[in-house]
Formats: structure tokens, C-alpha cells, sequence
């Protein structure tokens, strides 16, 4: 199809799907209106039942559980999917590259932008495990928490150079962290069939509303996804950079 | 005020629909998707807003007081994140991959190579 032909099919499609939306978008309540009663309902008893400030969050993993933990699988076939896509092929060879003016040495990064990369880094590690261990009390848990954890390797990187991040990012570990994460998850959910109720019930002890450990299983919950987010992306990171810098073709 | 709220998820949409019809580049591809689905995400925010409410976050009750928003579209908006980071992390290796193969990014180029 010519860029012209599909233009024109894009315009006469819009101009469909912009009416039917404007139609359906007029149909909804007014914005900053009334919410449903669902959420009235979940904002009142949510922190009375389970003992959580952070009402999204024992929405996320426990009155809606079930969906997170597919939520959580799409996320490990997604890691899993890249993987795969991005594994040396049958005509490339993992090497690093050869430095062809060994007399010359490579400029060490300035000491401004190691301190810099060492500041950031822990920083975010910091950032990760509180957003990860709050996820009950303020906004955050696993997913977030999980993404900041594993941006503090982009930032060494970014400071040094990709052997030094090799070192932090070790693959196995990662691998196992993405797994245990993904049926850490499950097994919490199997402490409710244990304990007689149904799968993902929230059998532990609930605590005090407000301290860190409250809320019986979603500060685990939250624990293993923030454990297998971090590693998640973490191998995204690898995976891509080694794109990049050794995964190169065969000569023949 | 409704018509401008809504209208930006719409207006959001057929934007990102339109740059992944024209797109010249796999990756621009990718991130014109990922305006496209940023709308859902607007859509399910205004969907649970009240007027002046404040987050559904009990920590410091004195703090805030009235309403709190709908925290069920809070948590279907952290789903559509993550699943929106998986799918655009998906299609950059496929664009790794395509670009190794054909040497372009291109789509109208890759018809021109199958042919």
C-alpha cells in the first residue's frame, strides 16, 4: 500500500473512531464527579480491614491479587520473550572488543562523574528498597520500587564502563531472582490454601496499621514482585547493552 | 471541563494511531505506540478523580482531609504501566533483531527486501 493510500484509509478510520469515541468518552460520568461506590466502598474499609494506609496497594495485591500474579507472569514472558530474541544467533559470537591502539591508553571517566555515578547509585538502591518495604504505608511497592532498583545498574554503567557493570549485574543471579520472584508469588498465594481459605488470601497477621510490617501478606507480596521486578529489568538492561558491546557477527 | 479531559485522551490516542500509520523508523514506531497507550492510562485517572479529592493514602489522616480519588483506577493504571513497559521492551528486540537482518528500520524498506 502506497504512504498515500494508507493516509487516506487512516483518515476516513479516524474520523470513524474519533465519533464513536467522542460518543462513548460523552457517556461517562463528568469529570471529578461522583466515583463508584466500589471505591467508596475500598477507600472506607480497606484500612480497617487490612490494616494499610496505602489503599492501592491492598488492591493491587489482595482484593485484586489474582490479577497482579498474571500481571507478574506477563511481565517475566516479556523478560523471558527478550531473552530469547536477543541470545547470540547461530552467526554472532559474544567477545568484548579488542582495543586496536594498545599504546595508548582509554581515558579513565573523569573522578566528578565515578563520585557522581556512586552517589546516584546508592541513592537509588536507597529509594528502591524504602519504596519497595513502604508499599503498604505511602504510594510505591514492588513494581516501582522493583524499576528503581534495577535503574541504579544504568546509572554504574553510565559512570564507568561495561566491565564494571558486568560485575554488578551477575546473570545467574539475576535469572534466579526473576524466577524466585514470579513463584515467590504463588507460594504466598499457596499460604492461603494452607490455612483453609482460598488461594491469595490474606492469612498472615495484619499488625498495626502504620508500621512497616502491616497488612499480612502484601508487604511480602510486595517483597517478592519488587525482588523479580529489579531482576526483571535488570537483564532487560544487560540484554540490550550486550547488544551492543559483544555481541558481535562471526567472521567467516 | 469534561470536554478537555476527555478530549485529551482522544486527541492522545488518534496522535499515537497516526505516527505508528507513517512511521519511517521501528523505534519511533515503538514510542508512538507508547503515546497511543499512554491515553488508557490518562482515561482510567480521570475515570476514578473527584473533584478536590487527594490520594487514596490514609498515612496522615489530620494531613488531608475530604474525599479520597478511586483507587481501583489507581491500581488498573500501574497494570497498564507494567504491561505497556513489557510490550515497548518486546518490540525494541524485535527492532534489534530487524534492524541485524535487514539493515534498515525502515517499514516501507523491509516490504522491499521480502520482494
Amino acid at each position: 500500500m502506497s504512504r498515500r493510500a494508507r493516509l487516506l484509509l487512516f483518515t476516513a478510520a479516524a474520523a470513524a473512531l474519533a465519533v464513536t469515541l467522542g460518543a462513548g468518552l460523552a457517556g461517562l460520568p463528568s469529570f471529578g464527579g461522583q466515583i463508584t461506590s466500589y471505591a467508596r466502598i475500598l477507600n472506607e474499609l480497606a484500612p480497617r480491614q487490612r490494616h494499610v494506609t496505602d489503599v492501592v496497594s491492598a488492591i493491587t495485591f489482595d482484593y485484586r491479587g489474582i490479577d497482579t500474579l498474571f500481571e507478574e507472569f506477563i511481565l517475566l514472558g516479556a523478560v523471558a520473550g527478550i531473552s530469547v530474541l536477543l541470545r547470540p544467533l547461530s552467526d554472532e559470537t559474544r567477545q568484548l572488543p579488542r582495543d586496536k591502539a594498545p599504546d595508548r591508553a582509554i581515558p579513565p571517566p573523569s573522578p566528578a562523574v565515578w563520585l557522581l555515578a556512586v552517589f546516584l547509585s546508592s541513592l537509588l538502591v536507597l529509594t528502591g528498597l524504602e519504596t519497595v518495604t513502604h508499599g503498604t504505608l505511602t504510594p510505591g511497592g514492588g513494581f516501582q520500587g522493583g524499576v528503581i532498583l534495577a535503574s541504579a545498574i544504568y546509572v554504574v554503567f553510565l559512570g564507568t564502563n561495561y566491565v564494571t557493570v558486568e560485575r554488578f549485574q551477575p546473570a545467574p543471579l539475576l535469572e534466579a531472582s526473576d524466577g524466585v520472584g514470579a513463584s515467590g508469588y504463588v507460594v504466598i498465594g499457596l499460604l492461603g490454601l494452607l490455612a483453609g481459605a482460598s488461594f491469595l488470601s490474606n492469612v498472615v497477621g495484619l499488625g498495626v496499621t502504620g508500621n512497616p510490617i502491616s497488612g499480612g501478606t502484601i508487604p511480602l507480596l510486595n517483597l517478592v514482585v519488587g525482588v523479580e521486578v529489579a531482576g526483571g529489568f535488570a537483564i532487560l538492561a544487560s540484554e540490550f547493552l550486550d547488544q551492543t558491546a559483544v555481541i558481535r557477527t562471526r567472521r567467516r | 471541563m469534561s470536554v478537555l479531559a476527555y478530549g485529551v485522551v482522544a486527541w492522545l490516542f488518534l496522535v499515537g494511531i497516526y505516527g505508528v500509520v507513517t512511521s519511517r523508523n521501528l523505534i519511533h514506531l515503538v514510542v508512538c505506540l507508547s503515546v497511543a497507550q499512554s491515553a488508557t492510562d490518562i482515561l482510567l485517572l480521570e475515570i476514578g478523580y473527584r473533584a478536590g479529592g487527594h490520594a487514596p493514602v490514609f498515612v496522615s489522616l489530620p494531613a488531608h482531609l475530604g474525599p479520597a480519588v478511586d483507587p481501583v483506577m489507581q491500581a488498573l493504571a500501574l497494570t497498564d504501566v507494567v504491561v505497556g513497559a513489557a510490550v515497548t521492551a518486546l518490540l525494541l528486540a524485535l527492532a534489534v533483531q530487524v534492524h541485524k537482518r535487514a539493515g534498515t528500520l525502515d517499514p516501507d524498506a523491509l516490504r522491499a527486501t521480502r520482494e
